[in-house]
């Protein structure tokens, strides 16, 4: 069943801008990038800076640690992969690099979530090749 | 420069359908030109642009040709429902530039009959942040589910204040013959529906319905002998917010930048604005807008919402037809913005007529709040 709702939910798209950062989470490792020319720190990743266009890009390996910005627990969602999971927590987290990062919160019951809550990043194996970034609370 | 006043709607038309399983999606769109037409007094011969969004990536032409029409001008401009308010400027600007003469604006939408599950439904698209989103079971409820949250842990907003706007959409829907939810609710019974993504209950979602409406638009000097009063175009502004490279502030809305720019540019004020139609795909959504747009100041919202502010024989009556929330919501509800609006500014309104009506605000928001959006404003008057 479990097996079966993971490969049902929709895989990420990976593209040549993404490869290096689901590369990463496939190793659970969590990475944002930022410009060596002006300093920003961005997310979601792509081949150039946001604010300047320069490709002058590195890759920031991220604590892991977060804060929850803000969160939904959906009770409904007809699509394949969610329907048979309700309700799940979808959220946007703010990294401790400072980015918000639209993710999941899991490893605890919906109605424990709260904004503001520490949370650090978990990988969820989606495929043998890829995994997502989702989020649990501190320590749990 | 600048198009205050150099164009007109001079017809408009709603579709009174809400559910239409024998009729397709290019049938309600003719339909609903030839009401729009008629009430202009002028013939489907006399259009030479046309406007629409809704369709498939060709769908403008196949519309021209459903409709026989060899426009002059065509825009098929997609941000979503904002799209038709966007339409109208469009139309305004083109007629200011000499490029076409008669806009005909049109939409129509089975989406009910064909069962889109467009609240809670997701799946994968293929722009670039898709990836980084489809995975965790975005919906357009949950989409906006997340900027209610934030604004009541920011401001403190609550569930009884949004649910009044539901409850002063389901009044004016009261008043409206044409429109599917009529019988009146409480703040009690928002609350008491079930939550679809939290807080967002059912009754703070706008409803999927089928229908069609369409817009004229004309030069000034042409709307002057048609049949209707004119309503002329004074402002208009759009932008668009989205993730901002992971930092959005979720309250704030795309209305905050097209807003200060439609009414500067139409020469007016807040204050001067009789009504508004503001998108109500949820509870959510026309809080922030007022906000944004600057109505009230960031964050009180939910008191300006409150104590009849917002409905008929209030200060800034609000979505006269009963909006999203209780009239109809077949996808995408820009141009019912812009129809109710001229009604209102024409004194057609009937029971719900807005009393001295003579400058109206509409904002379209297109996509979802809570990830990426566009906002179109439109200043009309008479
Ligand atoms: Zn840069």
């Amino acid at each position: 069943m479990a097996e079966e709702r993971k490969q049902r939910k929709p895989i990420p798209r990976v593209d040549e801008e993404s490869k290096p950062f689901w590369e990463a989470c496939a190793r659970h490792e969590l990475y944002v990038q930022k410009c060596r020319h002006c300093g920003k720190v961005f997310y979601y990743p792509r081949s150039f800076c946001p604010e300047d266009l320069t490709q002058d890009l590195e890759w920031v390996k991220c604590s892991g640690r977060g804060k929850v910005y803000t969160f939904t627990v959906t009770y409904q969602n007809q699509s394949p992969g969610f329907r048979e999971n309700l309700p799940y927590v979808m959220a946007y987290v703010e990294l401790e690099e400072g980015v918000r990062m639209l993710t999941n919160i899991v490893g605890c019951k919906p109605e424990e979530v709260r904004i503001d809550m520490p949370v650090e990043v978990a990988f969820e194996d989606v495929t043998p090749d890829l995994s997502i970034p989702v989020f649990k609370p501190v320590g749990k | 420069m600048g198009i205050t006043g150099k164009a007109a709607v001079v017809g408009v038309y709603e579709h009174p359908l809400r559910w239409a399983p024998h009729k397709t999606q290019y049938q309600l769109m003719a339909e609903s030109a030839r009401g729009a037409l008629e009430d202009a007094g002028l013939s489907i011969k006399d259009v030479d642009g046309l406007f629409t969004s809704g369709v498939g990536p060709m769908g403008i032409v196949a519309l021209a040709e459903h409709l026989n029409l060899n426009p002059d001008y065509l825009d098929s401009t997609s941000i979503g429902g904002s799209s038709f308010v966007a339409h109208t400027a469009h139309a305004a600007a083109a007629i200011a530039a000499g490029y076409c003469t008669v806009a005909l604006i049109v939409y129509g939408s089975t989406w009910s009959s064909d069962r889109f599950a467009i609240g809670t439904g997701g799946g994968a698209g293929s722009d670039p942040p898709d990836q980084f989103e489809a995975c965790f079971g975005p919906t357009t409820v949950g989409d906006y589910a997340l900027v209610a949250q934030r604004h009541m842990h920011e401001f403190g907003t609550t569930s009884e204040q949004l649910a009044e706007i539901a409850v002063t959409m389901r009044r004016h829907a009261s008043l409206n013959p044409f429109a599917k939810f009529r019988d009146p609710i409480t703040v009690e019974d928002v609350l008491a529906s079930r939550i679809v993504s939290s807080p967002l209950h059912l009754l703070d979602c706008c409803m999927i319905s089928d229908g069609g409406g369409a817009v004229v638009v004309t030069s000034a000097e042409r709307a002057r002998d048609l049949k209707k009063k004119p309503v002329y175009i004074l402002g208009a502004a759009e932008a668009c917010y989205h993730t901002s490279a992971g930092c959005r502030d979720l309250t704030d809305a795309a209305a905050k930048q097209s807003g200060p720019k439609a009414l500067a540019r139409a020469g007016v004020t807040h204050k001067d604005i009789d009504m508004a139609m503001i998108y109500d795909s949820f509870t959510i959504t026309v809080l922030v807008t007022l906000e944004s747009l600057g109505f009230c100041q960031k964050g009180e919202g939910g008191a300006f919402v409150q104590h009849g502010r917002i409905g008929l024989g209030g200060e800034l009556p609000i979505n006269t037809d009963g909006g999203g929330l209780s009239s109809n919501h077949p996808g995408m509800r820009g141009i019912f913005l812009v129809i109710e609006a001229t009604k209102q500014l024409r004194g057609e309104c009937g029971e719900r007529q807005v009393k001295d009506c003579r400058l109206a605000l509409c904002h379209g928001t297109g996509g979802t709040l809570g990830l990426r959006h566009s906002g179109a404003t439109l200043v009309l008057g008479v």
